[in-house]
């Protein structure tokens, strides 16, 4: 690229100008909400007991960063979440594995995987909790329960959609289904794992804040329910940003982790 | 000599739930080494089948195959398959996409490595090493394709319509270019394709399958009276015509 002609480069400021406004937008429309909550409760157009406000959720941030009790709730709903992340991730690939080895068991299972993914798993958490207490391996196999399954179908639907002549190729060259498994499948799978990573992250936040819900002392879940059970709107709110925030910053790890892999392929 | 592969009264069907269907109806042939014949064939007669069988992919409902006058499963000799794509693996370099089946056999050594090495220069690939399959051109990936089947140093090449994904232009090209290298490396091959043209451009012998179920209809010598002989100057050559024409006749003579 020695030279750009005049026509290209208006063109890619163009483009620039418009990305620019673009992310101008959404800054304002944000500082636009912000403004128009503080002022609707500065105005007592709403009731800022129950509405909150930005000052009072920074207030209710800062007082609890500064007594400490903030690190203990986004940390453990953090791990939680990475924990059952990792696990589901881990977990889905072995059993979408297990059901291309077999493919007679992905036949008996596939109706069981599919209501168990349809399967509100909200309405599993009570049950987690009375069979293995109220403890944090509860709230990581809440979260699991969520995403595991749409996972392992996801996967192993990639599995199987891998070119059949891509297959052959394989069994031409010398190959067992293993070396299939090794040096088709799994790698032509990678788009798929990154995308259902994507996916599960915020499947694993969600599973974790329900059983949060239902069975912890700590977490922004209990934080939620506690703060309306006590009237402490404030923190209930509060909470619900932070997950926004945690939820942001999660996605866009993974988003850099799938650029990257996008990069070397 | 003993020939290199016979087939002998080779029948397949196969079976799905509406029934069961018979592709291939007692098929023998035999193939010299250093030999190239071509097979030809209205669409669906079972050619790409009949490689299947002979690459050991299928087993046949009835009949025997042997190589080198020892049916397929004992004999020791290496059969190269080359697939109508080329299906270099784009997470992978050419270099390690054209030494996957050495890799996949276990068999990456010095030797072999030598082997690919020179093949990539010989071929003009040696600068592509380290690229990847989307930065190469169709031909040059068709090459690599090639080169992969090469690297197992297989006795017999069995090639499956390889040129059918190429555009014209290329495919004349790339077609001059896979005849060079087989005829270099000495290869007895087998092509099956849907192209007269480039049957009776590449083979010293062209085999025509009837209609389904697939059966020898014809066995035709080819013969270019031409010192080297390359796919493209057979084109022009004045038996090419003729040839041409006989073997439409007999592949029309049935419809």
């Amino acid at each position: 690229m020695s030279e750009i002609s005049l026509a290209q480069q208006s063109f890619l400021e163009e483009k620039k100008r418009q990305r620019n406004w673009v992310r101008a937008a959404r800054i304002l429309l944000f500082l636009l909400f912000l403004v128009l909550w503080e002022g609707a409760a500065r105005t007592h157009l709403i009731d800022a007991f129950i509405f909150s406000s930005p000052s009072r959720v920074y207030n209710t941030f800062v007082g609890m960063l500064l007594d400490k009790s903030i690190f203990l709730h986004v940390g453990s709903t953090l791990m939680e979440t990475l924990v059952s992340f990792l696990l589901v991730i881990l977990l889905s690939l072995l059993a979408a594995v297990l059901l291309w080895l077999c493919p007679l068991l992905s036949k008996v299972l596939d109706p069981y995987l599919v209501i168990l993914n349809s399967l509100p798993k909200s309405a599993l958490a009570p049950l987690l909790i009375v069979w293995l207490g109220a403890n944090q391996k509860t709230i990581v196999v809440a979260g699991m329960s969520v995403a595991i399954f749409g996972s392992i179908l996801t996967i192993y639907t990639g599995f199987s959609q891998v070119d059949t002549e891509k297959i052959k190729l394989i069994y031409t060259l010398g190959g067992t289904r293993r070396d299939v498994l090794g040096k088709v499948v799994l790698p032509s799978s990678v788009p798929i794992l990154l995308n259902t990573m994507k996916v599960n992250i915020g499947l694993c936040l969600v599973g974790v804040v329900i059983g949060e819900f239902i069975g912890s002392r700590q977490g922004l879940g209990y934080l939620i329910i506690y703060g309306s059970q006590v009237f402490k709107l404030d923190w209930v709110i509060m909470s619900i940003v932070l997950l926004c925030i945690m939820a942001l910053v999660l996605y866009s790890l993974l988003q850099v982790l799938e650029r990257r892999c996008q990069r070397h392929v | 000599m003993d020939p290199l592969l016979t087939l002998s009264h080779i029948s397949y069907s196969y079976h799905d739930l509406n029934g069961e269907t018979t592709a291939l109806s007692d098929i023998s042939f035999s193939l010299e080494e250093g030999r190239f014949l071509a097979i030809v064939g209205p669409s669906g007669c079972g050619k790409s089948t009949l490689l299947s069988l002979i690459c050991g992919l299928l087993e046949p409902s009835e009949g025997e195959i042997a190589l080198n006058g020892l049916p397929l499963k004992q004999a020791s000799a290496n059969i190269g398959y080359m697939l109508q794509k080329d299906h270099l693996f784009e997470w992978r370099t050419i270099y390690s996409n054209v030494t996957l089946g050495l890799e996949i056999q276990h068999r990456l050594n010095e030797h072999t490595r030598k082997n690919v090495d020179d093949m990539l220069e010989t071929y003009g690939l040696s600068s592509f090493r380290d690229s990847r399959p989307s930065q190469l051109s169709g031909g040059m990936r068709q090459r690599a394709a090639l080169i992969r089947t090469l690297a197992l140093e297989p006795d017999l090449l069995l090639l499956d319509e390889p040129f059918s994904a190429l555009d014209y232009q290329t495919r004349l090209s790339v077609c001059d270019d896979i005849f060079g290298i087989i005829k270099k490396e000495q290869k007895t091959a087998i092509l099956v394709t849907h192209d007269l043209s480039e049957a009776i451009s590449m083979a010293d012998e062209v085999l025509v399958l009837s209609r389904r179920p697939g059966r020898v209809q014809k066995k035709q010598p080819i013969h270019f009276e031409m010192e080297e002989r390359t796919p493209l100057r057979c084109r022009n050559a004045p038996e090419f015509k003729d040839y041409f024409n006989l073997i439409w006749k007999e592949l029309n003579s049935n419809v």
